[in-house]
């Protein structure tokens, strides 16, 4: 018979590689069921602070599982513990197994150490979607800015997660820029990362229970400068 | 050059939810463009009716001396019309891409209460390149 013989046997289940699935999903399908999601949103809300806020949330748990399985599946089971890593790993990894692309920049922001930004031209959850005047600057975005938040919140970074339009010259339609902004916690233990990195080699390593008092100190101390 | 005049679309009830001016000639106001959107709306009703022909889906294009009115209607009963310069081609092809367009821009969006007029930004900036000329005739093809 033609064919068999190739599929492997596995003995045990937990041996077979999991399947990758089918990549795509109907955009109009996604589009409707989006759209009832906003809609459904709105009736319970009484302001657009809310109704982002919603949003967000409902993103923050595609997030927090988009991050289990995309380790699991695309990292053999390893998680990003560097901060410039779990950032790459959203704007190339995740971004183009939700949205089938990577996302069009990642910076880091301008005034604030702590901040960094992923532009997008035209969010997909944006694509059919238009604003009206009376909503402000609300930016249905939201809801990818919480599965950021999901995502870098479970991986060990805690930051606030807002999306903005940000308009563009020469174009008609403005872009949309996923502001994240980490907490105090993230850049101190980054910074802490490299004092330990100085330390080891100087072969002065000071192991980890001390590094962890570092840290409550630096904490404090950070606390106390604000 | 034929050139398209202006562009309407009516709901199932005869109202009227979307109006585009596309040139300086024909131009109407708020007025006239209901007027005109509910009297077509009953014309194309009672032409079904007057039909000798079973299963007769209404107007489809009427010609007069000074304009054409191509008229298409979705299977919801949502009716898309265009006036243009008589003779000119490729209409059905532009309805066509109209729905196309409403389906897209204004039913998937979220801020969009159906059977109200239509106020999207996306609707309006994909119509206004449908509608320019060279890209009609591209849409024939």
């Amino acid at each position: 018979m033609i064919g068999v013989g190739k599929m492997k046997q596995y003995s045990n289940v937990l041996d077979k590689p999991l399947s990758k699935g089918k990549q795509e999903v109907s955009l109009s399908a996604f589009a409707f069921l989006f759209s009832e999601l906003v809609q459904y949103n709105q009736t319970q809300v009484d302001n657009i602070a809310e109704l982002e806020r919603r949003l967000e949330d409902a993103g923050y748990a595609v997030g927090s599982r988009v991050l289990e399985l995309l380790c699991n599946r695309e990292k053999g089971n390893r998680r990003e513990t560097r901060l410039l890593g779990i950032l790459s790993f959203v704007h190339s990894t995740v971004w183009k197994v939700l949205f089938g692309k990577v996302a069009d920049s990642l910076e880091k922001g301008t005034e604030h150490e702590d901040e960094y930004m992923i532009s997008e031209k035209e969010l997909l959850v944006n694509r059919f979607i238009s604003i009206p005047k009376d909503m402000g600057t609300f930016n249905c975005g939201a809801f990818v800015a919480g599965i950021v938040k999901g995502v870098l919140d479970n991986a060990g970074f805690p930051a606030v997660v807002t999306a903005h339009f940000v308009p563009i010259e020469g174009q008609q339609r403005p872009r949309t820029t996923i502001l994240i902004k980490f907490a105090d916690e993230v850049s101190i233990s980054t910074s802490l990362y490299m004092i330990y990195l100085y330390l080891e080699k100087l072969n002065l390593s000071p192991g980890l229970p001390t590094s962890i008092h570092a840290a409550q100190v630096l904490k404090r101390e950070a606390r106390l400068s604000q | 050059m034929a050139a398209i005049y202006s562009l309407y679309i009516i709901n199932k009830s005869g109202g009227l939810i979307f109006y585009k001016d596309c040139g300086t000639k024909g131009r109407m106001d708020t007025n006239d463009s209901l007027r005109v959107a509910s009297l077509w709306h009953s014309m194309h009703a009672i032409s079904q009716q007057l039909s000798p022909v079973n299963g007769c889906s209404g107007i489809e294009l009427l010609q007069a001396d000074t304009f054409d009115l191509h008229c298409f209607q979705s299977l919801p009963g949502t009716k898309f019309f265009v006036v243009c310069e008589p003779g000119t081609p490729h209409m059905e092809s532009l309805l066509r891409y109209v729905y196309e367009l409403y389906t897209d821009y204004v039913l998937k969006n979220p801020f969009y209460e159906i059977e109200m007029p239509i106020r999207c930004e996306l609707f309006d900036i994909n119509l206004t390149q449908a509608v320019q000329s060279d890209r009609v005739a591209l849409l024939g093809r």
